[in-house]
């Protein structure tokens, strides 16, 4: 600190340190603050905020267990309260999208760095990055068009003969998985690849003069040498997957249902934003603690994470 | 069985990013389709009509406008912010450098939503707090900026954290010998230094915020920006204009991305030409 105001002087470090504060107090702790405190407060007409009835209560976050349903989980009946049901299944389908993503990238990140010509890397770059640019709402726009009932995919099957008439694949949580692992794919690949690219070969060249088969080398070398970028890569699905709101509406059915969808709808359809801030401060715990699950599984540190 | 296997991962590499980019493609396709419903079967003949449509669209216009102020102002205070950020974290160290870092690194990891409605609770009780009736303290795109830049900060922060590594601080130090004041190891020896990582900085916060939904539906009032138009699009009756609209957006971002890269790459060739020569005139001396 001092080195900083013999170099740049007292007004530019004034300015730098005050730059700094802003962002952090007033964009960054200052509302999550506020959003846990709102949590506490009941619903009330404007005049009656800040009276004898505004006291703190937990009743905003009782009310994720209200109004049960009957619903299935994997052929079991059960009893479930809806919020409790749209949240365990939002956690759920965002791991799967992570798991999904995962094993559709790592063939790739391992070919990526290490069978295909350094030379040729860039231009694999750019393509991976083409659906990157495009934005997420036309992505999921683009796969709502090809899973359309008599949208192309259809159509294909169906002259093809593989089907003989048009599916709709827009059902339970199909479409919303499809759009999602479309979606965040991109944040696996160029992490796993990162941690892939300094795996030294000749380690690999090793294990297999010493008669190792191909699943065993990337079981014992390759696999444990991307635990870091595996981890990168699963914090970033897994989070953009469980806040998305995009993909889940567009792609989503009538028996779908994501736990940001709830939030948004106490926002704006209900108009109870002390409820809505609840229910986005449990969203943002379930993500706190699986990043910190994940750090702990991996044994990697935040910094690493957010490269 | 190995040459099998390499061969099994070239087809897999391609056929991902078919995977990629066949979407992109059927989409942008059904700009020219002339059917009511955006799809590209069954294909009833090319038409420039969905264009004609998209440019009589003033909601259309404005949302773009929109989208284009709120994008430029996140990116000059990401910039500022991030930039300022990048500088105190690297000159402190210890455990407020570690709690500091943490805490801007963490922001990256804060959902979409909660971030929308903690910055639109806070600003909003502000404004009641003070019985203020003042814009600030209204939903509206200009709280869609304070919250995007809290977390696209964080991406310049990094990217600047990055290049300030490799500086040689003697170079302040001899400016500061040779008299140079306060101002002017700012402006002329620092500040160049980070150009490269504060353009970079400024792109990616760029694209972040035209990209950006979740913060800004919590926080835009009544206020359209493109993303939120074309979803609404979707989610309403929707025509091929979309796909029209779809396509200009691919074609102008992925032009703007090759733009960046070429550039980049012409710098990262006149910076290796001058450390070889640096490197041939060292060797040169080294030789008499």
């Amino acid at each position: 600190m001092g080195d900083m105001f013999r170099r740049y002087g007292r007004a530019a470090t004034l300015i730098i340190c005050l730059l700094t504060a802003f962002w952090l107090a007033m964009l960054v702790v200052l509302p999550n603050i506020t959003l846990l405190e709102s949590s506490f407060r009941p619903l009330l007409p404007v005049t009656e905020i800040g009276g004898p009835a505004d006291q703190y209560t937990l009743a905003n976050y009782i009310k994720v267990f209200n109004g049960s349903i009957d619903t299935t989980l994997m052929g079991i009946p059960v009893n479930i309260p809806v919020h409790v049901l749209t949240f365990s299944l939002t956690i759920f389908y965002s791991l799967l999208v992570t798991i999904l993503c995962f094993l559709l990238t790592y063939p790739l990140a391992y070919y990526m760095a290490k069978i295909l010509n350094p030379r040729s890397l860039p231009t694999i770059f750019l393509l991976l990055c083409v659906p990157l640019l495009v934005s997420e709402v036309l992505r999921a726009f683009a796969w709502w068009i090809i899973l359309a009932l008599k949208g192309p995919l259809s159509t294909l099957l169906v002259t093809l003969h593989v089907i003989d008439k048009p599916v709709r694949w827009i059902s339970g949580y199909n479409g919303v998985m499809i759009g999602l692992v479309y979606t965040y794919v991109l944040f696996m690949i160029f992490p796993v690849y990162n941690a892939m690219s300094s795996l030294d070969s000749n380690q690999i060249e090793a294990a297999e003069d010493l008669g190792s088969p191909w699943w065993r080398t990337h079981l014992r070398i390759v696999l444990p040498h991307c635990k870091p970028g595996i981890a990168s890569g699963s914090v970033m699905v897994f989070m953009l997957s469980a806040g998305s709101l995009l993909v889940p509406t567009i792609l989503g059915s009538t028996t779908s249902q994501w736990f940001t969808q709830t939030i948004q709808q106490w926002m704006f359809d209900a108009l109870d934003w002390n409820t809505a801030a609840a229910y986005a401060f449990l969203l943002l715990l379930m993500c706190t603690l699986f990043v910190s699950l994940v750090m702990k599984l991996f044994r990697v540190k935040l910094s690493d994470i957010a490269k | 069985m190995y040459q099998f296997r390499q061969t099994l991962a070239r087809v897999y590499a391609f056929v991902f990013i078919l995977y990629l980019l066949i979407p992109l493609g059927i989409m942008g396709a059904a700009a020219f389709n002339d059917n009511k419903t955006p799809s590209i079967v069954p294909w009833k003949g090319v038409t420039g009509k969905w264009f004609d449509a998209l440019f009589a669209d003033e909601t259309m216009w404005l949302a773009f406008r929109n989208t284009l102020v709120v994008a430029v102002a996140v990116s000059l205070l990401a910039i500022l912010v991030g930039t300022a950020a990048a500088i105190l974290i690297n000159s402190i160290s210890g455990r407020l450098r570690t709690t500091l870092y943490g805490l801007m690194i963490s922001t990256l990891l804060i959902p979409g939503a909660v971030i929308g409605i903690s910055t639109m609770i806070m600003w909003t009780k502000i404004g009641n707090g003070i019985h203020s009736d003042f814009i600030l303290f209204k939903p509206g795109l200009h709280l869609s900026v304070l919250g995007q830049v809290s977390y696209i900060a964080a991406m310049v922060m990094l990217l600047v954290l990055a290049r300030l590594q490799s500086f040689d601080e003697g170079l302040e130090e001899a400016a500061l010998d040779l008299g140079a004041s306060h101002a002017q190891v700012m402006r002329r020896i620092l500040l160049p230094y980070l150009y490269p990582a504060i353009g970079a900085g400024g792109a990616v916060a760029f694209f972040q915020s035209i990209e950006n939904y979740n913060v800004t539906q919590f926080t835009r009032g009544g206020a359209n920006t493109l993303t939120v138009y074309v979803f609404s699009k979707v989610r309403s009756g929707i025509t091929p204009t979309i796909n029209a609209l779809a396509l200009m957006l691919m074609i102008a971002t992925l032009a703007l991305a090759i733009g960046f890269e070429i550039n980049r790459r012409r710098k990262a060739r006149i910076e290796d030409a001058r450390q070889a020569e640096a490197r041939r005139a060292t060797a040169l001396e080294e030789a008499f």
